[in-house]
């Protein structure tokens, strides 16, 4: 049913539609409205779910490990250094292969101090094993959390997932979400059904040592699940379109591709503002397209270069950077059109909270035409 | 071997890993020494020492890896400590 | 697409009157959005929050810099803060004070005063001024239905206090209505 709600509400609602049995996370903002909300749930006895409140971020993904081990459908959310507190735990939940879903309401990361938005720090665990989804309004953040745990409980795949929305921008945003009933949502996801539990009338121990002998092998074979994970997520992302009407079998979409001779590449919120300064400028006559990313682990590659093969230039925006080299997105891209004759523009823009608007999206898009990339859009340069 | 999802295992494997061959002095219980007090099977890291019908202590050879724990540790000096004919 | 912006100050309900707004709109069949400037939340420190209306889906995500609509929660705070920013020629300026104006809105811009202040004082026994805000704004710009008003309050209040919110953004609604007939 469409209502209008804040997007940590609706989040929470999609994630109480899931039905998880434990839920562990530290409240932090802006990650706290959707905990908030679960909590509350778990206590009126709206979501039949242990909720275990615990003392850091490094506990509560440890307590979904031990969930999630035990064979129940665990779920988190944190952001920005609560993530960070959790990096040596993300990697364990990957190796393990435990189907824990995270919400990540996507915030900067310190120093300096900053509560706002930028996507630096879901993408600094972008090698942990973990698959990501960025959610471009409150629509697809609700309905990737479906998604992401059929994906992830797939046996196929066996893997964590990040549903990544940014911090306020989305979280904190009054919009129109439709949200599922829970018959539907039932008929979509249907219980975890492990083959494998810990149970101590069957003992078995997870994520044992491995010698320099199987290691390899082991990142091998994890690499390997995360990759085949592509085509599950196609296929759940268009089961859910058959049932519900909203298509999310590709992991890159594409608007005023066709066409276009300057290609912007976004993931999350900021794909919106570039889609109204691209209804603008096709006004204008000008032939801009832009490629949106939903999905950047697994990355794929394929995907992006298939969609690029028809433009004269891309601009590929980061709300991060790999300091010392240049946001995630660009360096991936690059990868994606290697041997290629089309030139890739990199762009760093909106970290900290710093408003990205349609003069902004021009910006990019002069800067692109002039064939000048390696640019922070916005730069105070007075204060510098 | 395929490799278990996960880096799983089910318990005992370490059962399969013989460390008997490791010893260099093999412990050697006199029973005529020896109170039944049970601070060898108690002690031993490898928990390879087992009481008999009678309530005496022994070691299986198979594991015991020789470091003397329980000679160094038996009230009694009931526990010798011999070096392995190799 | 039509855009508000309010300014307040913190602790004045910006944020909750700029969610009610949207919440509003969409019962009257509208696309809305609400969002807060996402400040640091200090009680008295000065705060914004934004409401866009359209008849589609709303992408734009960045905040509103050239408004249809602004609500200025404080009068005090036009001393402080350049409150008439970027708004549209044929805007409308709803300015919470009982005083006559002592600065000039640009031109081609309306302002509406409403004493919003001893309106809840008098009627919610608080100086809670958004609600009453909220009416005016109803009836300034047609926007919002006060019946759509009326029920998202009831639905964030309980009714004791939604009825008071009311009585109170109904006493703004007709004084404006009053004032531009």
């Amino acid at each position: 049913m469409l209502g209008i709600t804040e997007g940590s509400m609706a989040v929470a609602e999609a994630v109480r539609l899931c039905r998880p049995q434990v839920v562990s996370a530290y409240p932090i903002t802006p990650q706290t409205h959707i905990v908030e909300a679960l909590a509350e749930m778990v206590a009126n006895g709206k979501l039949d779910a242990d909720y275990i409140t615990v003392e850091s971020e490094f506990s509560a993904l440890s307590a979904c490990i031990g969930a999630s081990a035990a064979g129940s459908r665990a779920y988190s959310a944190t952001t920005s250094q609560g993530l960070a507190l959790m990096y040596e735990v993300c990697f364990n939940v990957a190796g393990m292969r435990l189907p824990i879903v995270m919400t990540i309401a996507n915030r900067a990361m310190g120093a300096p101090l900053s509560i706002w938005n930028d996507q630096q720090d879901s993408i600094s665990l972008r090698d942990a094993g973990w698959m990501q989804f960025y959610a471009e309004d409150n629509q697809e953040a609700t309905d990737l959390h479906y998604i992401a745990y059929k994906v992830a409980e797939n046996q196929k795949v066996l893997l964590p997932a990040m549903v990544c929305f940014d911090g306020f921008i989305l979280s904190h945003t009054y919009e129109p979400v439709d949200m599922l009933s829970q018959e539907d949502a039932d008929k979509y996801l249907p219980k975890f059904a492990p083959s494998e539990r810990l149970d101590a009338a069957d003992p078995v121990s997870f994520g044992m040592y491995a010698t320099p002998e199987y290691y390899l092998e082991f990142r091998y074979e994890t690499d390997k699940a995360l990759k085949d994970a592509k085509s599950v997520i196609r296929a759940a992302g268009a089961e859910f379109g058959k049932m519900f009407g909203r298509d999310y079998s590709a992991m890159v979409e594409g608007y005023q591709l066709d066409d276009a001779e300057t290609v912007i590449v976004a993931m999350g919120s900021l794909c919106g503002t570039v889609k109204d300064t691209i209804d603008e400028m096709r006004k204008e006559g000008k032939k801009v397209g832009l490629l949106k990313i939903r999905v950047f682990r697994p990355f794929p590659t394929e995907d992006v270069a298939a969609a690029l093969k028809g433009a004269k230039r891309v601009a590929v925006l980061d709300k991060n950077i790999s300091l010392g080299a240049k946001g995630a997105t660009a360096l991936e891209v690059k990868d994606a059109l290697y041997g290629s004759t089309i030139p890739v523009y990199d762009y760093v823009l909106g970290l900290g909270g710093r408003d990205v608007r349609k003069k902004d999206i021009r910006e990019v898009v002069a800067l692109a035409e002039q064939g000048k990339g390696n640019q922070f859009i916005g730069l105070r340069k007075e204060v510098l | 071997m395929a490799l278990a999802v996960g880096c799983r295992a089910r318990p005992g494997k370490g059962r399969d890993n013989k460390t008997g061959s490791w010893r260099v002095f093999k412990p050697i219980f006199d029973h005529n020494l020896c109170s039944k007090c049970g601070t060898c099977q108690v002690i031993c890291p490898e928990g390879c020492i087992t009481e008999d019908a009678e309530g005496f202590f022994d070691p299986d050879y198979a594991y015991c890896k020789g470091c003397g724990m329980c000679a160094e540790e038996c009230p009694k000096k009931a526990i010798e400590m011999k070096q392995e004919e190799k | 697409m039509r855009e508000l912006r309010i300014h307040g100050r913190g602790g004045q309900g910006s944020v909750t009157a700029a969610e009610l707004i949207a919440v509003a709109a969409f019962e009257g069949g509208v696309f809305s959005q609400a969002f807060p400037a996402f400040g640091v939340e200090r009680r008295g420190a000065p705060v914004q929050a934004f409401v866009r209306f359209d008849d589609r889906k709303i992408r734009l995500r960045s905040q509103v810099y050239e408004p249809d609509y602004i609500i200025v929660q404080d009068s005090t705070l036009i001393k402080d803060v350049n409150v008439f920013s970027g708004v549209k020629k044929g805007g409308i300026v709803i300015v919470n004070t009982e005083k006559a104006p002592d600065y000039k809105v640009p031109d081609g811009v309306k302002l509406i005063t409403i004493d919003a202040t001893s309106i809840a004082l008098k009627v919610i026994g608080l100086p809670i001024t958004n609600t009453s805000l909220m009416g005016a704004f109803a009836a300034a710009t047609g926007e919002i239905k006060f019946d759509a008003l009326k029920n998202a309050l009831y639905h964030r209040f309980p009714k004791e206090l939604a009825e008071k919110n009311i009585e109170a953004a109904r006493q703004a609604f007709e004084h404006v209505k009053g004032a531009t007939a």
